[in-house]
């Protein structure tokens, strides 16, 4: 991939990071050695990826890209799971002196295209094969016409930049290569109810964590609402082959992939739109702006009917949990989207959010936080240890919520914690969800452990960080 | 001589090989303030930390020089700088690793001349900041060979690069150089450190997880460096040892330029489980100390003979596979050999010397599709008991239907592997339990029941 290429992907219409790009956004910026954080382009596109189970996905480079990372992530899915074996060239070095890497992954997309009898082959181009020059592109093309399957280079060696652009690189490529290339299935005759038009619909930036999906889907099939795709929980590839033909995109949670929607839109004229599936009021927001979008009044009608009764049953199931968490003080350290879509969760519950990262959040996203936390509500830029550590202690909070790579700082400052991000073992979104968060957040924070584990022996007798 | 059977397919799916980067990152969290940086892209750190962050439960620092398509073209000369000096600034880190990648190893950097042109050009850090350079790339190796690489390049770096003449003779004080190698725990760590401290011995452990990484709450709640680990004055005393202990192959090569450097002589442990092995570090010490085997290891070694009997019921003659590293695969082999265990299947990240002297019948180099093909070929499953691993492994044991002892990197669906104490007498013990129990609870060999034909029904 040219600069320019890349530079085209950063320049993203509909990313409010580039109307404000005079104020030098971070994400987009040069990176600083020494003091940079979070993954790479290729780290992005596989994440991005990878969950699309029926795929055999390569890394193509040396073994520290797959090695350590492969089945890694939370993303879970109803298959067996060929998506979940790493695959790599794992590049030696006499490939690299000797030039053999390209023909090792001819090779390797033979050995798998045999073994595994994937739906189709997804090469992940990585550093160090960048920076020689295989050319990947001709290595796909040939073995696309030899093996008579879709063998879909992606060109995202980690260099090229941050995990985010790995993501739009990742998004891009499905759009160009993949989306398109085939016609949804009819709804099959069992799954029709008379008198109620089925809808398509597709949810990208959906990752299924925990298999959290899975707590909306039900209420999709209910609706009368196909998903075509999710992009990429749980998905297929003949599924992102007709993204194209749905009546709505959701963009779930994601500034990452809104090029997809973006061109989803512009290519073949599907409405999208931005929601979350965190939070009651964020869940029935998403569910009636779909109906909106779609504009079938009958749909509106069962949705809104759909709406109370769910969150009426979640309400009743709160009820108790809220009681236990109401006035519960958090601080906040994610993303993007949720950077106010679990500020929304968290006051659903009762809670009170002290503060909330937003370094990666758009002026949209920020402009949102201070709709739901007021005008003076304290955004993370970046959020060193001390830092979060330094607001909890200020603001007297109760727990921290953010990433797993955050969680063992937390820990070690003797902090209640959460793990909200991708990592997570549980699933939060949907109404379902909403009980399971309280669960959670009530484990942590009511734990008997924390006054043993902040007072100091007997024999010394102060509280640890008063002394 | 064990068979070593190569790689002979062109992708590997499942690996087991973790790169080099990562080993090194590993021997630098037993630095005291010391930080990793990889010379990369950002993702080579993103990935190390996450995996030890999943493995060890515990803030893993580490940073990057952070390459981009510009500076891949012209050269991370800027980066490397940039990065230094930034970590220099903050003022946290005494030691910092600089640590190459594939990516900068094809590129041909001058890993070293870099390390001195920082040190030219920044003479103002130079009396609290150390930048040690490894080289690291992933095109070769495994973890457990970048960890090594790791340590010598400390050696290198940070002790003087002749044997004190002074060093050699007299002022020898009552203290013992350890190289732990990868495949040991922070709690094997800990074992080795209270052997040789019951014959009076100071251990200098170079580097000490079991004082970084054993999951402990240090006071100061945050810190952006290691925060335990090996001091950098304890590591300039190590000229004044009476020995230094060698634990695993991988560190021959960095052991041998601490000898050469500081006249101390090595002793090498192959393996540190098992009876013998044990004992020959028992008489080992006692005979450099001149002091006698205290009790508690007597009690510790009869300890471990009665479990041997209680345990052989159900361990002797029975097949295993393991999957590993060179050195980790070692160190269980003498446990294999004492019980009379059987190693079946046999999967190797990579090649080492020793391996191959080693007499496994027969290894294979490479991933755990090629484990799983041999245990599930026909008469793969014969005689084969328990698969011992990471959790990756245990993914596969849990397919199969087989036991699993979890054991190496990663474990991730697992709380506390990396305090577990496998080496020692009690440690070999623990293990030879824990075989035995998962082998007992799968209950193979339980029969078919048979009821007579001139029973009455009941």
């Amino acid at each position: 991939m040219t600069p320019a290429q890349v530079a085209a992907l950063l320049n993203e219409p509909a990313c409010d990071h580039n109307a404000a790009k005079k104020r030098e956004k971070p994400g987009c910026v040069r990176l600083k050695p020494g003091a940079t954080a979070g993954g790479c382009s290729f780290d992005g596109a596989m994440i991005t990826l990878f969950p699309i189970a029926d795929v055999a996905h390569i890394v193509h480079g040396s073994i520290a890209c797959a090695g350590s990372s492969w089945d890694g992530r939370g993303s879970v899915s109803s298959s067996p799971g060929l998506y979940r074996l790493g695959m790599t060239t794992d590049l030696t070095e006499q490939d690299i002196i000797l030039g053999r890497g390209d023909k090792r992954l001819l090779l390797g997309i033979r050995q798998v295209v045999e073994r595994y009898a994937p739906q189709a082959v997804f090469v992940y181009q990585t550093c160090i094969p960048a920076l020689i020059g295989d050319n990947i592109e001709a290595i796909c093309h040939a073995a696309q016409e030899h093996f008579g399957l879709p063998v879909i280079p992606v060109d995202a060696a980690g260099f090229y930049g941050t995990k985010n652009l790995g993501n739009r690189i990742a998004g891009d490529t499905m759009v160009r290569r993949v989306i398109g290339a085939r016609e949804p299935d009819p709804i099959p005759e069992a799954a029709r109810r008379p008198g109620m038009t089925v809808h398509d619909i597709n949810l990208v930036g959906e990752f299924n964590i925990a298999g959290e999906f899975w707590n909306v889907l039900p209420l999709l099939d209910e609706l009368g609402l196909r998903v075509l795709c999710t992009l990429a929980g749980d998905a297929r590839f003949h599924e992102v082959q007709t993204m194209h033909r749905a009546e709505v995109t959701m963009l779930v949670c994601s500034k990452a992939l809104i090029n997809v929607a973006r061109l989803l839109e512009e290519h073949y004229a599907v409405p999208w739109f931005e929601g979350s599936f965190y939070g009651i009021r964020d869940t029935s927001m998403a569910l009636r702006t779909m109906a909106r979008i779609i504009a079938d009044p009958d749909l509106m009608t069962r949705t809104e009917r759909l709406i109370e009764r769910e969150e009426s049953a979640v309400r009743t199931a709160l009820a108790p949990l809220i009681e236990r968490l109401r006035g519960r003080r958090a601080i906040l350290y994610t993303g993007g989207v949720k950077s106010w879509s679990v500020v929304s969760a968290l006051q659903d519950l009762g809670m009170e959010v002290v503060a909330t990262g937003t370094r990666k959040s758009t002026e949209q996203d920020k402009a949102r936080i201070r709709e739901l936390m007021g005008q003076e509500a304290i955004m993370i830029e970046e959020g060193t240890s001390e830092r979060l550590l330094g607001l909890a202690e200020a603001h007297d909070a109760d727990l921290l919520i953010a990433g797993g790579r955050n969680m063992f700082t937390a820990l070690k400052g003797r902090m209640p914690f959460l793990d909200i991000n991708q990592e997570r073992e549980h699933a939060y979104a949907g109404y379902a969800g909403m009980v399971t968060l309280a669960q959670r957040l009530i484990a942590t924070i009511e734990s008997p452990i924390w006054p043993l584990v902040r007072h100091r022996p007997p024999w010394q007798s102060t509280i640890v960080g008063e002394a | 001589m064990a068979t070593l059977i190569k790689r002979n397919k062109a992708l590997s799916v499942r690996p087991l090989k973790t790169g080099q980067p990562t080993g090194a990152v590993l021997a630098f969290q037993g630095i005291k303030n010391s930080l990793p940086m990889l010379h990369g892209s950002q993702g080579c750190s993103a990935f190390t930390k996450v995996f030890f962050v999943r493995h060890f439960r515990e803030p893993i620092p580490v940073q990057t020089t952070a390459m981009d398509q510009i500076s891949v073209v012209m050269g991370g000369t800027d980066n490397v700088m940039t990065g230094l000096e930034t970590l220099a600034k903050t003022g946290k880190a005494r030691i910092i690793g600089l640590i190459s990648t594939g990516l900068t190893e094809v590129q041909g950097v001058d890993l070293h001349g870099l390390v001195r042109q920082f040190r030219d050009s920044h003479r103002q850090f130079m009396d609290r900041v150390t930048v040690v350079g490894v080289n690291a790339g992933d095109f070769k190796g495994c973890l457990e060979s970048g960890y090594a690489n790791a340590v010598e390049a400390m050696i290198e770096t940070l002790l003087p690069d002749t044997a004190d003449e002074k060093g050699a003779e007299g002022l020898k004080r009552p203290c013992i150089n350890v190289l732990p190698g990868a495949h040991l725990t922070p709690g094997d760590v800990d074992v080795l450190k209270k052997y040789v401290e019951a014959f009076g011995l100071h251990p200098i452990v170079l580097p000490d997880l079991s004082t970084a990484l054993d999951g402990h709450v240090p006071e100061s709640r945050s810190s952006p460096v290691s925060t335990g680990g090996t001091l950098m004055e304890e590591i300039q005393s190590m000229p004044q040892s009476l020995a230094t202990l060698v634990a695993g192959s991988a560190l021959n090569r960095a052991a041998e330029v601490l000898e050469q450097r500081t006249g101390v002589p090595n002793h090498h442990c192959h393996g540190l489980m098992g009876v013998q092995a044990m004992d020959r570090l028992v008489t080992f010490l006692s005979r450099l100390t001149g002091r006698p085997v205290p009790d508690w290891i007597e009690r510790d070694r009869s300890r471990l003979l009665d479990a041997m009997m209680d345990t052989h019921f159900n361990l002797t003659g029975h097949g295993l596979g393991l999957a590993g590293d060179p050195d980790w695969l070692l160190q269980w082999h003498g446990v294999l050999v004492e019980m009379g265990l059987v190693g079946r299947v046999v999967v190797a990240s990579t090649a080492s010397p020793a391996l191959a002297q080693s007499d496994f019948e027969t290894i294979k180099i490479g991933d755990l599709e090629d484990m799983e093909d041999l245990i599930t070929a026909p008469n793969g499953r014969q005689e084969l008991h328990a698969l011992i691993g990471n959790s990756h492994v245990a993914e596969m044991a849990r397919r199969l239907d087989l036991p699993i002892l979890r054991c190496g990197y990663p474990l991730f669906d697992w709380v506390g592997g990396h305090a577990r104490a496998w080496i020692g007498y009690e440690g070999t013990r623990q293990a030879y339990y824990d075989l035995a129990n998962a082998i007992i609870h799968t209950k193979h060999h339980q029969h078919h029941p048979f009821r007579s034909r001139f029973a009455v029904p009941a």
